[in-house]
């Protein structure tokens, strides 16, 4: 499951335990109300900072959860569930106001890797762990907003490729040439720490978090549109 | 005219020279590739994948767009627009076939690759460039003829940069293959046309061993380019085969 902890205007958002973090409908409500609790809580200089623990940070969705089903038909409806399930988590992070880091600590693979590129940066261990997209090689159709999301956030043509109509192992390094990750650190603890620095460094500047989601989801409109996020004007003060 | 070679499950598409060697797309080239993509995606199996060639002749053109000889060789230049306007639309057919091929994509860019050309080249997933010879451009602007609504989505679904986007399309410039690597264009570039056409045959050796699900796969490559397909009049279908 995930756990919230909030240390001055650092809210941390974590996925504990050992395992490979798979998204079934468990972990996938607990994110969204954890990120639901953090956006009612937010002020002024408010940061959110995700990670988890182990050797994994997402492996995607539970396909064996999926495939404990009673029948294949069963199995594909389980499967389209979680990803209708995850599509309000998307769009939590995408209107979260208040900025976003996520420490990449290890592998972060197909509905897992929504969380990095969800987030406004991206630090990862250069030590351990790969990005990548293995719906091609499972046969699995990437779902609407998954293309969507990547298309936004992916710009290089070639790096969208790579990826999604290859997939391709992303180290950190490479993350960082192919322009999807922000900065790689020797190890999780350093990882953490960078985020840390980071996230307090944002915080003084006492952003206005709802405008700040407003200038985020301007960005990404196409995402917003099919992650059904509207987008209003805003003048705080002037 | 093109032929079709099959060396286990890659699918060779040759576009040869019998009658001009710029292989220039006028009705005659056009419709005999596209009965060829539909030939190849008929025989498509998992693990197949498509390399794309030019032969013959001078050697030095892969593609130089549309045929304007034969658009001008009427007596009137209402007739001629006519001309074009028909391989306009007769070549969208060819890019949506492209487009939703079930199948990885890979061109062996042997010379100049111009208009239309550039376009054929563009729908290839991977594209590969001999060095010592042919440069990439959009003369449209130099011609002074606007373009039509899907190469233009081509043209933004497969160059990412918008300095580049503005060079290519709105300036006509040359792009040699060293420039198109630094632009993100092409795959990779090679010494020469048998180098190049060497390492076209590996990457689709490679791609054949992924065993990749022709049908998911052409769906995701449509889920890259929202744009081109809706141009193109393509729709996108949820395939799961398995879980």
């Amino acid at each position: 499951m995930c756990s919230l902890e909030k240390r001055g205007n650092l809210f941390f958002l974590t996925l504990t335990g050992d395992d490979q973090h798979r998204l079934g409908p468990p972990l996938i409500s607990s994110i969204l109300s954890t990120l639901s609790k953090i956006s009612s809580e937010s002020t002024p200089g408010s940061v959110l900072i995700t990670t988890a623990h182990g050797k994994y940070f997402s492996t995607g969705f539970d396909l064996s959860y999926a495939r404990s089903a009673s029948s294949p038909s069963e199995a594909v409806d389980r499967l389209k569930a979680m990803v209708k399930s995850l599509r309000p988590v998307a769009a939590a992070f995408m209107s979260l106001p208040m900025p976003t880091i996520i420490a990449v600590n290890g592998h972060a693979a197909a509905g897992g890797f929504m969380f990095p590129i969800c987030h406004d940066y991206i630090l990862m261990r250069r030590d351990h762990g790969v990005l990548f997209m293995p719906e091609v090689d499972l046969a699995l159709p990437l779902p609407d907003y998954f293309a969507t999301v990547m298309r936004e956030r992916i710009r290089s043509p070639a790096a969208l490729r790579d990826m999604m109509l290859r997939g391709v192992k992303v180290t950190a390094e490479e993350g960082v040439k192919m322009g999807i990750v922000d900065s790689v650190y020797d190890s999780t603890e350093r990882t953490m720490d960078a985020a840390v620095r980071l996230g307090e460094e944002l915080s003084r500047r006492k952003w206005n978090g709802e405008v700040y989601a407003e200038i985020r989801k301007s960005l990404y409109p196409e995402s917003c549109r099919i992650l059904g996020l509207t987008q209003k004007p805003l003048v705080s003060k002037i | 005219m093109c032929t079709i070679e099959k060396r286990g499950s890659l699918f060779i598409l040759i576009l040869d020279s019998d009658e001009d060697d710029q292989h220039r797309l006028n009705p005659t080239l056009i419709s005999s590739i596209l009965s060829a993509l539909s030939e190849i995606k008929s025989q498509s199996t998992t693990g197949s994948a498509l390399i794309t060639v030019a032969h013959g002749g001078s050697g030095k053109f892969f593609c130089n767009g549309f045929d304007f000889r034969w658009a001008q060789a009427v007596s009137s230049q209402s007739d001629a627009r006519r001309r074009l306007r028909q391989m306009t639309d007769s070549f969208r057919e060819v890019v949506a076939a492209f487009v939703s091929l079930p199948m990885p994509t890979v061109a062996a860019i042997s010379g100049h690759v111009a208009a239309a050309g550039l376009v054929l080249a563009f729908v290839h997933d991977y594209l590969l460039m001999r060095s010592d010879h042919g440069v990439m451009y959009m003369p449209e602007v130099n011609l002074g003829i606007t373009l039509p609504d899907y190469f233009a989505a081509a043209m933004r679904a497969k160059i990412g940069s918008p300095m580049a986007l503005r060079d290519v399309v709105a300036r006509g410039v040359k792009v040699r293959a060293k420039e198109a690597m630094e632009m993100g264009i092409v795959h990779s570039i090679h010494d020469n046309v048998e180098s190049t056409i060497e390492a076209a045959m590996r990457l689709g050796e490679e791609l054949v061993n992924k065993k990749w699900v022709g049908e998911t796969y052409a769906e995701i490559r449509k889920s890259l380019y929202p744009e081109l397909c809706s141009a193109l009049g393509l729709t996108h279908n949820l395939i799961i085969s398995k879980i």
